[in-house]
């Protein structure tokens, strides 16, 4: 979704102008301090967390353990009980945004993670080799980036049939990795004539070393934000999914409780909690990956970084 | 030259590569699930038209998959697409072309207003950093770009729609009572009823070209050519215009053709909220009733209009950046 772009769009100037340090000792401590220094990605983990937290122990935000079951008077007004009311199946529509939490970041960082790892291979390998297999992997990678994902994943879903989770992780890999290949190739493409590879490449280490050892340690940024920017399209297309009715409808997640309100109309019916509250958490959970994103963004590219007014010495 | 030649090879292989897909999908995917969709329509359709769906999806037939796929590359060149299953005994490419205009329509314009709004307002907002367009606008984009399409439809339906009891609809593409043609009441209703479903593909959209513009212009601003032009003495707005606008469009416009197949997508989704009758909304259907010759064509149709919108894109490359066209 457009979503991806934008976001990610905006790493698109960064691999040229980014002067990444080689080696990689402390790194990770820096991103980690830069984290904390920016105030967008500082709000974004915050909420990122909150979600992780409920994705974990969903029972600390509420006492209801199974919130499929139909159990209560159906369509409560939000009150003392029921913080959000309950829908027209008599389910507690609070317990299934928490418990809901779970599966909808499960897909998000799983599909989001395995794309990132395919972009990585193909990305960077395309750079490495050059010559007709960076030809024929940057053409894969360009195919795969114009083809219309989401037509494609409901088609091949409608043949798998309304599948399980599995199927719907496979598709979002599968429709996913592009983007992000095609900017760690040219990441790595204005590394690969670098001192350090070189004296690698002298000293005669392996292909294999040089790729995870020299040239991965100094796209962490990017390969972050590559990340943050898959699981964020892995969240808005996976409920996409969920919504129109192709994924598991009797699962519990934030898609498919959008899916079941819309098919009882929930909004001409005046159950507003139930479209808004399952959309505001994706919505909040996608901002927390957008907004780290955008941060780390700034943290590679140093033009984007808002000018300071100088205040004495900072 | 070379390069639009070089687009048009890679037009050419992306098409093909849809094609192919599209092809070995059904093929491939385990208990043959048009199979059993051919089983639910025995008996219904005609022993012919039986026939040549059996055809389309390899099912008894002798003939060895390189000639079926040889075939089936023919048949999609020649506008072939079978027959649809729902809309049954039209064939598909007629029901197809009903649902045509409306997503061109409603996408194409929506998708040129985002771009040229987005890319006016990511320009200003570069041109004055920590001006009040820039410190406000990209957090605010940052956030409305990770919004679900369906669910913004969702929340204009409840608030303009719903809320205002009715003033703007939420069903369909225009009033079934009024007579479809040139004529203003009509042209009325099909604009209102286009309002809550642009809306949304435009509040989604839109930031994305923003902060891809507003990070060009940044870029560009520290090009030698924008200080010698304020050395020379250039005003401002000149300058913001013809030189860093200019050269940061390009990367923008490249980056428009990249995500359209985004916004397309997106897209469905709002017409699935919206009911309006597109190529989106009709995929959708066809998923439903298992009408897969209908929703095969669907996805190939997609892509194609995909594909010729980039095109265009590079056509327009080409034509507004000299360096394109004596590489």
């Amino acid at each position: 979704m457009s979503a991806v772009t934008a976001t990610t769009a905006t790493a698109d100037t960064s691999p040229t102008t980014q002067a990444p340090v080689p080696g990689g000792g402390g790194r990770g401590t820096r991103v980690l301090k830069a984290i904390w220094g920016n105030k967008k990605a500082f709000v974004g983990t915050v909420m990122l967390a909150i979600f992780v937290l409920a994705a974990i122990v969903p029972q600390i935000f509420t006492h209801i353990s199974s919130p499929n079951t139909k159990q209560f008077e159906q369509m409560l007004p939000p009150g003392a009980g029921h913080l959000l009311g309950t829908n027209a199946f008599g389910q507690d529509i609070w317990a299934q945004l928490v418990w809901g939490t779970r599966q909808s970041l499960f897909v998000a960082v799983v599909a989001g993670a395995l794309a990132s790892v395919l972009s990585i291979i193909i990305g960077v390998s395309s750079a490495y080799l050059g010559g007709i297999g960076d030809g024929l992997l940057s053409l894969l990678t360009d195919v795969f980036l114009v083809i219309p994902a989401f037509p494609l994943i409901i088609v091949i879903a409608a043949y798998a049939g309304a599948g399980g989770l599995p199927v719907v992780i496979g598709v979002l890999v599968v429709t996913g990795w592009s983007y992000g290949a095609r900017q760690l190739r040219a990441q790595a493409l204005s590394l690969r004539n670098r001192e350090f590879l070189e004296s690698a490449r002298v000293r005669g280490e392996r292909s294999s070393y040089v790729i995870i050892f020299e040239i991965l340690p100094t796209m962490v940024s990017l390969i972050a934000a590559n990340f943050l920017g898959a699981a964020l399209y892995a969240l808005l297309t996976a409920a996409g999914l969920q919504f129109i009715g192709l994924g598991d409808s009797s699962s519990v997640s934030w898609g498919t409780m959008l899916h079941w309100a819309q098919s009882n109309e929930a909004l001409e019916t005046g159950q507003q909690q139930w479209v808004i509250a399952p959309g505001l958490c994706i919505a909040l959970l996608g901002a927390s990956f957008a907004l780290i994103n955008y941060a780390f963004d700034e943290i590679g590219n140093p033009a984007l970084r808002p000018v300071r007014r100088r205040k004495g010495r900072k | 030259m070379r390069f639009l030649l070089r687009r048009l090879g890679f037009f050419v292989i992306t098409l093909w590569v849809a094609l192919t897909v599209n092809f070995f999908i059904p093929r491939l995917m385990p208990g043959n699930p048009a199979e059993a969709m051919m089983s639910r329509f025995k008996g219904r359709i005609n022993p012919e038209a039986m026939h040549a769906l059996e055809v389309a999806f390899g099912l008894n037939t002798q003939k060895p998959l390189l000639v079926q796929y040889v075939d089936y590359l023919g048949n999609m060149f020649t506008g072939h697409f079978g027959i649809s299953l729902t809309f049954f005994p039209q064939p598909v490419s007629k029901v197809v072309l009903q649902a045509l205009p409306w997503t061109v329509g409603l996408v194409g314009i929506t998708t040129v207003i985002a771009f040229l709004l987005g890319t006016l307002i990511g320009m200003v907002s570069g041109w004055r950093r920590n001006g009040v367009v820039d410190s406000v606008l990209p957090p605010v984009f940052v956030i409305t770009s990770a919004l679900p399409y369906f669910w913004v439809g969702l929340l204009l339906i409840l608030f303009f729609s719903l809320g205002t009891n009715g003033a703007l609809p939420n069903d369909g593409s225009y009033d079934p009572s009024l007579d479809p043609g040139f004529n203003l009441p009509f042209i009325a209703d099909v604009l209102k009823h286009a309002v809550l479903p642009a809306l949304s593909i435009l509040i989604i959209s839109i930031g994305g070209w923003i902060l891809t513009m507003r990070n060009n212009v940044v870029t560009t601003l520290a090009e030698d050519y924008i200080r010698m032009a304020r050395a020379k003495g250039i005003p401002g707005r000149k300058i913001m215009f013809g030189y860093a606008a200019r050269n940061a469009i390009l990367p923008n416009l490249s980056g428009f053709a990249m995500s359209l197949g985004f916004v397309v997508s997106g897209s469905i989704l709002v017409e699935f909220t919206f009911n309006y009758p597109g190529l989106g909304y009709m995929l959708l259907n066809a998923v439903d009733n298992q009408d897969y010759p209908l929703m095969q064509a669907l996805f190939v149709l997609i892509t194609v209009a995909v594909l010729i919108a980039i095109l265009i894109c590079d056509f327009f490359t080409a034509w507004l950046d000299p360096r394109v066209r004596t590489e």
